[in-house]
């Protein structure tokens, strides 16, 4: 059996694509999915012929039924391997670590990994949904569960609601920079503060986009990216997984995330531990989540946020670079696939605000209410 | 008046309303003593099918709360600003509900007693602060 450490930079990202971000009308899951995947086939320069898998994750607002085997037909392909995976956002890093498993294991040779979704231009009820029975309570919407645990946060380390404003400004300072970004408008300290509040804690400037696009990713052995001649493909150091219960109120404690466990196996499978790491991008659908995925991985001790982030340090002349395309709360609120985009164009050195020397990034995506997660650390 | 949204009682899940109904709010716990909310059948720790729906106290405390400005139903629209918060049972499990109390009285791990208030057909665990802790 191949051990965890044997996989660091066996497998490579050797494409990316993607469509426009922010309002895209008209426009099916399906139709985003096929040209985020031609965009990912020009990127690595190969053919659709060649790509036996085809993994996608379901879109959150629009559920169909045989969503992958409809996208198959969209794209005249009959992959070896394909359909739909529902884990919510940490879904993208799950199918990266499925497509890797299925060729090492001669199941496939070469994925595409997908995601698209149109919630902009069309429905947007999933996110303001009742939750279950409780919705009798007027407990409603995804936002809520984040700000309940932010709140809890807050009690038991009486972290401030600037805090949460550092990770809204370096994300929004990152996304004002970037040409392809959705909201691009830099804020301060103060001005976070003064937006307005949403679902107490919760101010508007914690809430990322939400946003029609697509992304796409093409995942190969680094072996089969030299036979084919592929300049930029991008190496996987690690990966890892983690999940717990759906429900609050049954978890041991609501301030930690699953980040703990996905990290140990990534950081375990890398031979790195986070004072190694160069440049992040982490899953910032709400600042809460960020900022309990950064503490999680050991950047920075529980309660030791605030002033760790202070002055700037997530910021691109900082000393964690963060979210350097803008994240969840700038660039689009597309469930997390647009990190591992930007994590790829870090390590091939071609990114809008580049880190200077970068030799690893590490990109955390995650779902539910922190309910799944998943870490990605590549190499230069 | 727009209607409240109503559970989705099932077989499993009907003896926790129809204890509301008769005034106890119920928890269950399995022959190995574990205990929970919501309604299961079978124990999401040891997967026991062999359990018994339990009257709780109805004492617990304050975990954690948010403030709705805004209203995502038409039934919440004469709430707002309302809370939702999650307690904590003495007896152990949680749950999701409302205290009943302004908003701005709410602090972190406050004492709370059940309430047990009729929306409609459904009967609702609620809670107050309690004033007075046990000793004082």
């Amino acid at each position: 059996m191949t051990n965890l450490t044997q996989m660091s930079g066996k497998y490579v990202i050797a494409g990316i694509g993607q469509t426009a971000f922010g309002k895209l009308p008209g426009r099916t899951t399906i139709s985003l999915n096929v040209e985020a995947c031609k965009n990912a086939l020009d990127d690595a320069g190969i053919e659709k012929d060649l790509v036996d898998a085809l993994l996608v994750k379901t879109p959150t607002s629009a559920r169909e039924f045989m969503y992958g085997q409809k996208l198959a037909a969209a794209m005249g392909m009959r992959p070896k391997i394909g359909g739909a995976w529902d884990q919510g956002g940490a879904a993208n890093i799950a199918l990266i670590c499925n497509a890797i498993n299925s060729i090492e294991a001669g199941q496939c040779e070469i994925a595409l990994v997908c995601y698209a979704d149109n919630p902009k231009t069309g429905n947007r009820e999933h996110y303001s949904r009742p939750r279950g029975d409780d919705s009798i309570y007027g407990w409603f919407s995804t936002a809520a569960g984040y700000a309940i645990i932010q709140q809890r946060h807050m009690i038991e380390f009486g972290t401030k609601a600037q805090d949460f404003g550092l990770i809204a400004k370096a994300a929004r300072r990152h996304g004002a920079a970037n040409p392809n970004a959705q909201l691009r408008k830099e804020i301060t300290i103060d001005s976070y503060l003064q937006s307005p509040m949403q679902i107490e804690p919760l101010r508007r400037d914690d809430c990322c986009l939400v946003s029609d696009g697509a992304a796409a990713v093409v995942i190969m052995s680094a072996v089969k990216a030299r036979d084919l001649g592929i300049d930029y493909a991008v190496p996987i150091l690690g990966l890892g997984q983690g999940q717990t219960s759906a429900e609050l109120t049954n978890r041991q404690t609501l301030t930690s995330t699953e980040a703990v466990v996905s990290g140990k196996t990534a950081f375990a499978m890398a031979g790195l531990q986070a004072k190694d790491i160069d440049v992040v991008q982490i899953y910032d659908c709400f600042t809460i989540a960020a900022m309990m995925t950064l503490e999680d991985y050991g950047f920075c001790q529980k309660g030791q946020f605030g002033a760790w982030a202070a002055n700037g340090y997530l910021e691109i002349d900082g000393g964690l670079p963060f979210n350097t395309s803008g994240g969840l709360l700038s660039e689009t609120g597309m469930p997390g696939l647009q990190l591992i985009l930007e994590g790829v164009k870090q390590m091939r050195g071609t990114a809008n605000l580049q880190v200077a020397n970068a030799k690893n990034c590490l990109i955390s995506n995650q779902g539910g209410t922190m309910h799944t997660h998943g870490t990605l650390i590549l190499g230069a | 008046m727009t209607e409240l949204p109503h559970p989705n009682i099932t077989e499993i899940n009907k003896p926790f309303w129809d204890g509301l109904k008769n005034g106890e709010l119920l928890f269950q716990e399995c022959q190995n003593g574990h205990r929970w909310l919501p309604a299961s059948d079978f124990c999401p720790h040891c997967l026991s099918s062999n359990f018994k729906f339990t009257k709780s106290s109805g004492q617990g405390k304050l975990i954690s709360w948010v403030v709705y400005n805004t209203a995502h139903h038409p039934a919440f629209q004469n709430k707002v600003p309302y809370n939702v918060a999650i307690i904590k049972l003495d007896e152990g499990p949680q749950l999701i509900s409302n205290i009943l109390c302004p908003n701005e009285k709410l602090t972190p791990d406050m004492r709370l007693r059940l309430t047990i208030e009729q929306e409609g057909e459904t009967y609702l665990a609620k809670f107050f602060p309690q004033l007075h802790d046990n000793h004082t």
